[in-house]
């Protein structure tokens, strides 16, 4: 099979046209959790370490993913988490929870199941009484049934 | 001839890429169900005398760590809430008659153990086989004066759920020496074994010749019923027999007969021995 | 539609100074406000968005819920207690009905 110089024309045009919406929608949807996650940290984008995410790695529903979160931190009157943002970054909206811990908690640890539209990265972002913050994120991937049922 | 050999195509495309994940994956999972640590359930048993398969095994197996944990922990489990909800509706009076399910048989608790696991069951008046619903329904037109249930109306899953739930741990077991029991088994068998739909799938094509094995993403059972009313997670809430019978008939994308129709009775007469000798695990949690 | 029914799980007794967890469901659909129903008609949003968990009046834990937490919200936290008292767990609804159960601790 051979093509016209107008069909290969069209497909180049069409395949660019994909890549760049494509590339778009991806480029938008990691826009609006990053966004998220720097007006929750207030601006700076957080580290790694101290926060870690628990997610299964393949989801057999996406309605219904059991996630949990625990910090590392003392949980004293001056020295404790604040709070714990989660985001699903492909989801139509990235926000799904934030957890307000204090030291009366006793351990900056939850556990909730949130719905996953696709396959995509959740992320949980720690922010600490001193206003630090850290992050964490895990690639979920979700499974969809046999015949559609 | 076109529509035929695509068909032909779309399954072996189905069950061929399960079979090659399968070998990765495996079959049912070497665990064992203890719900809250204390109730021990009967998820793998002998099968029973005339059942094409040695053993029979529980879907729980079937599905992943995080969907087996949600069952394990009675209070983790949603399904629990409408057994909740089912309580509450069997002491609530409804109906001219000013009766409650409690107002004939009292504590629900002490009266429904083992009930659930004894269904359905030979019923002598109707000349056909009756399941937890329609015993529900008669119950209320008869007894109560209420109206029957719609088919898998909130209040009637939540009931059902309710009254399943007190043979909990309990093996599945029915009567089919009681009147023409035997006929309808025969029935469902047929039913269970006959091609259907654009698919030209049988329940056994899935749930007996390749249950363990993956069709798409999704792990094969072998289609037993000890856990319904199910908790199922693709529609956040309890998920009736019927419900599902019907469901999985359309994916084959054929006609599905009416809730409570004969031949889905038959189905479900047949389908539960299929099952005798499983503990009620109502309300299971599945995908 | 029953009302949303809550469930809390927390245990009778617990040592001073000890971290308890707590587990809590409660029936509710979290319609998302992005289905459409069988006519095609967008299905409005209403879901439980606060959650807040009180020990003596003192809140112990708190959550904000958007749409994609799951249907029969499920949460999981725990609480540092130093004396006996009570738990009191508040559900917040979209049309601002909030749902509330209370669970006593004894403290040894």
């Amino acid at each position: 099979m051979s093509l016209t110089r107008r069909e290969a024309l069209g497909l180049t045009a069409g395949a660019a046209a994909f890549i760049t919406f494509g590339g778009q929608l991806a480029h938008a949807a990691a826009a609006e959790t990053e966004e998220a996650i720097k007006a929750f940290s207030g601006g700076a984008m957080p580290e790694s370490g101290k926060i870690s995410l628990e997610a299964p790695e393949i989801a057999e529903n996406g309605n219904t993913v059991p996630v949990s979160v625990s910090v590392d931190s003392p949980m004293t009157a001056d020295n404790y988490v604040e709070s714990v943002l989660i985001l699903a970054e492909g989801n139509p909206s990235p926000a799904v929870a934030t957890f307000h811990f204090t030291a009366m908690s006793g351990e900056a640890a939850a556990k909730t199941r949130i719905r996953l539209a696709k396959t995509q990265n959740v992320i949980a972002v720690a922010k600490m009484s001193d206003g630090t913050t850290f992050m964490d994120k895990k690639e979920v991937k979700v499974t969809i049934g046999g015949c559609g049922g | 001839m076109a529509k035929i050999y695509k068909t032909g195509v779309l399954l072996a495309g189905l069950l061929t890429a399960g079979m090659s994940s399968a070998a990765l994956a495996g079959g049912p999972v070497d665990e064992k169900l203890v719900i809250d640590d204390e109730l021990e359930i009967i998820t793998r048993t002998a099968a029973p005398e005339g059942h094409p398969l040695d053993e029979v095994i529980s879907g729980w197996h079937y599905r992943t760590e995080e969907t087996r944990a949600l069952e394990a922990d009675s209070f983790q489990n949603p399904g629990m809430l409408y057994v909740e909800r089912g309580e509450e509706i069997w002491n609530t009076v409804e109906g001219d008659a000013g009766k409650s399910c409690a107002s004939c048989h009292g504590d629900g608790e002490e009266f429904l153990k083992g009930i659930g696991a004894n269904y359905p069951k030979w019923n002598a008046d109707a000349n056909k086989p009756f399941n937890l619903e329609l015993q529900v329904d008669q119950c209320r037109e008869e007894n109560m004066q209420a109206k029957p249930y719609k088919f898998d109306a909130a209040d009637q899953k939540a009931l059902v759920t309710y009254i399943k739930h007190q043979s909990i741990g309990m093996p599945v077991e029915i009567d089919l020496s009681q009147g023409e029991m035997q006929e309808w088994w025969k029935k469902g068998e047929e039913t269970y074994y006959t091609r259907t739909g654009q698919l030209n799938l049988a329940c056994a094509t899935c749930h007996e010749d390749y249950n363990g094995n993956y069709i798409r993403a999704d792990h094969l059972s072998q289609g037993n019923v000890n856990g319904f009313p199910t908790y199922r997670l693709k529609q956040s809430a309890m998920v009736s027999l019927h419900n599902r019978f019907r469901g999985c008939i359309r994916d084959t994308r054929a006609e599905f007969p009416a809730a409570f129709s004969d031949e889905l009775m038959a189905l479900e007469v047949y389908v539960t021995w299929r099952g005798t000798g499983l503990s009620v695990e109502t309300p299971a949690v599945r995908q | 539609m029953a009302a949303p029914k809550p469930r809390v799980k927390v245990p009778k007794k617990a040592s001073k100074g000890e971290v308890v967890t707590l587990k809590t469901l409660i029936s509710h659909p979290m319609e998302s406000g992005q289905r459409k129903d069988k006519q095609g008609n967008p299905i409005p949003r209403k879901i439980i968005n606060k959650f807040t968990c009180e020990y003596n009046g003192q809140v112990v834990f708190s959550c904000d819920m958007d749409p994609a937490v799951s249907a029969n919200p499920y949460l999981e936290f725990t609480a540092k207690v130093e004396d006996s008292g009570t738990f009191k767990f508040t559900w917040v609804d979209d049309d601002g009905s909030a749902y509330t159960t209370e669970k006593k601790l004894a403290v040894e």
